[in-house]
């Protein structure tokens, strides 16, 4: 029996026959990522400008980028105002997602469908509202401006991914605690928290990941020397072009990929919390 | 603890218990650690449903009381309610002296056993029961002593490194009712605790709790739906239904003379009657005198038979001063293994429940569907309640 003719699954259909099954994920795969990918064999060129694929190899783009004060000290701040907005907005969102899980009010619904509006919004249109409020009341071009503006944007992710977390969390376990003496805070330290850690995990990476690669709003509302690095790649797209975007672009493909993965490889196996 | 007095049944039966206030009172020993709890006009609304209408309840110190009543009922709000977790809209609950109507239920030293165990999946068995000693401040071994001790007590010795995930539904039950007690509450809450398990799991656990509840001595509200279980286990049956507190007694008050339709049809198997009342107060059923209503100027009344107190009379038997004998005809038979159920149409075709056993004695000989039969019920086993039947 050669692997053609074995089955693929308990449904006894062949590998042969689930072929057209294999090719359409590989093309629909290969769409997904090949955009992303293709900067890396750029960012590895020798070439004053952009070019696919390289005739010549080197690392001077991730000299350049290494090494300029200027791309440095945007990196700085993209890490600062993404790790601020992670503290922001995850207990946030975990306080947030319990209030709205447990609580029976009518009005859940409504906040909930509220606190997620910056997801469904156009982040140009927040981004617009952002910028003339920040201009009232002199926020533009501050860490905190921009911290407060990407938590909003994190928010939604963090509340959904806890609240996922608390559905397959019984709640009479907390009852139980409070029944045998722990204050309902304790309580929630005790026994719930543990019990959703990796949702609260998950929400805290991927309210880092929102900031880190978020763009709009950096347009707008930071600048100066608290310009994101984001910000400062679409300038260089803008005024000239040369790799050293393709190689910061590999640098946070990488990061933010291997953020996603630990994600998946940290998670408990088997359930999903 | 001691054993406790009980009422005697054939005191209760009949009519004339219904009209004498039957307070079976349970000669409570004080426990070092059990607490009465007294309820007072405790009422709970929601919207403009009635989950507790004013309900007064007294449960005796180290006494097990059921309460008893089908979903929906309010027994789970005034549950949650001695616990703490649900805040009446009026009413007092105190246990012994305190008030604790404003108490939070981490204040309440309260012992709780949940419908599904709520154990802590984070935690393995020792650390389970050793959280309320933790919150405690009782360390090091005087905690793993406790802990031991409580493992020993629902006979699960040496199990305290095990995981949750590596027990049966059994022994879950048992670790949550030794973290409840561990800490020596002044009364233990159980919702329902038997439900997830099996029947014959269930049926083990009911008696292994009572011997427990009566090792330890503690107050015990037990709630559940099922009549059986709350006759099995309770000292005290409260049966409660839309928020209201019917009747309040031993189970075999409840189960001889129920104090109105609902009771009598929600507990036990049972064939309400309706009975015809004659000026001088004497209850008849179609023409037979069973009962007296006495005093009591009610137009409606209503005959309950249970099927296993009714019998099979000889073809010849009459009523008369030790039995009621009605008359029909076999409708079906049903073998149940430990019992046969037989259906009886008594004349106009209203059908009759009768229960028998299945030991050659008892079963109606050559009886056959179609066939006519006589249907015998002792007087002392006539149950008679006030009103009309339930609908």
């Amino acid at each position: 029996m050669n692997w053609w003719n074995r089955p693929a699954a308990d449904t006894q259909i062949t590998h042969g026959g689930r072929l057209w099954l294999y090719v359409l994920s590989a093309i629909i795969m290969l769409l997904l990522v090949a955009p992303t990918l293709i900067v890396v064999p750029m960012s590895f060129s020798d070439s004053q400008y952009l070019e696919f694929p390289p005739s010549t190899w080197s690392l001077r783009w991730y000299e350049e980028y290494l090494g300029s004060t200027k791309w440095m000290r945007a990196t700085a701040t993209s890490f600062q105002v993404g790790l601020l907005t992670m503290l922001v907005a995850t207990p946030l969102g975990v306080m947030a997602a319990y209030a709205l899980f447990v609580s029976r009010h009518r009005a859940t619904k409504a906040i909930f469908l509220l606190l997620i509006t910056p997801m469904i919004v156009p982040v140009i249109l927040i981004a617009i509202g952002t910028f003339y409020a920040y201009g009232r009341v002199g926020m533009n071009n501050t860490i905190a401006g921009l911290v407060l503006a990407h938590s909003a944007l994190a928010l939604p992710i963090a509340i959904i991914v806890v609240t996922a977390g608390l559905r397959s969390y019984d709640l009479s376990q907390e009852q139980v605690a409070r029944s045998l003496g722990a204050t309902r805070t304790k309580a929630f330290f005790l026994i719930t928290l543990p019990q959703i850690r990796f949702s609260v995990i998950t929400a805290a990476l991927l309210s880092f990941l929102t900031s880190f690669d978020e763009v709009i709003i950096a347009i707008f509302v930071s600048g100066g020397t608290n310009a994101t690095l984001t910000k400062h790649m679409f300038a260089a797209l803008r005024d000239y072009i040369d790799p050293t975007i393709a190689a910061i672009s590999t640098i946070m493909v990488i990061l933010s990929s291997a953020l996603l993965l630990s994600i998946q490889f940290l998670g408990p196996r088997g359930s999903k919390n | 603890m001691d054993r406790r007095a009980r009422a005697v049944p054939g005191e209760c039966t009949g009519i004339d218990s219904r009209l004498k206030l039957s307070f079976a009172v349970t000669d409570a020993p004080q426990g070092t650690t059990a607490l009465p709890i007294e309820i007072r006009d405790l009422t709970k609304r929601y919207g403009s449903v009635y989950a507790l209408n004013s309900v007064d309840l007294d449960v005796h110190s180290g006494e097990f009381l059921t309460l008893l009543g089908p979903s929906g009922s309010g027994k789970t709000t005034l549950l949650m309610a001695i616990a703490g977790f649900n805040r009446p809209d009026s009413g007092s609950i105190r246990f012994g002296e305190d008030e604790v109507i404003l108490t939070p239920p981490h204040k309440r030293e309260v012992g709780m056993v949940f419908q599904s165990y709520a154990l802590f999946p984070h935690m393995n068995v020792a650390d389970n029961i050793g959280f309320p000693l933790k919150l405690r401040g009782i360390t090091g071994s005087e905690r793993a002593t406790r802990v031991e001790e409580a493992l020993e007590t629902v006979q699960l010795s040496g199990f305290g490194a095990r995981n949750i995930d590596q027990l049966s539904g059994g022994q879950r039950q048992r670790v949550a009712l030794a973290r409840a007690f561990v800490f020596g509450p002044r009364i233990l809450l159980m919702d329902e605790p038997l439900s997830a398990l099996d029947k014959k799991l269930r049926e083990r656990m009911q008696i292994e709790l009572k011997h427990l509840h009566r090792k330890l001595g503690v107050t015990t509200v037990y709630v559940t739906h099922d009549q059986r279980e709350a006759l099995t286990m309770s000292d005290r049956i409260a049966v409660i239904n839309d928020g209201e507190l019917i009747q309040l007694d031993t189970p075999e008050v409840i189960y001889n003379s129920p104090a109105n339709a609902f009771v009598a049809d929600f507990i036990g198997e049972s064939t309400m009657l309706p009975l015809k009342r004659d000026d001088a107060g004497a209850l008849f059923f179609r023409g037979q005198k069973v009962g007296d209503a006495g005093a009591d100027e009610g137009k409606d009344w209503t005959l309950v038979v249970r099927p296993e107190r009714l019998f099979f009379a000889g073809a010849g038997a009459e009523t008369d001063d030790q039995t009621i004998v009605l008359k029909g005809v076999l409708r079906e038979a049903v073998f149940q293994g430990e019992s046969e159920m037989a259906l009886v149409a008594i004349d106009d075709g209203t059908e009759v429940a009768v229960r028998f056993g299945t030991s050659g004695r008892a079963s109606p000989a050559a009886s056959i569907t179609g066939d006519q039969v006589s249907i015998g019920l002792d007087r002392n086993d006539v149950i008679i309640i006030p009103g009309e039947q339930a609908a």
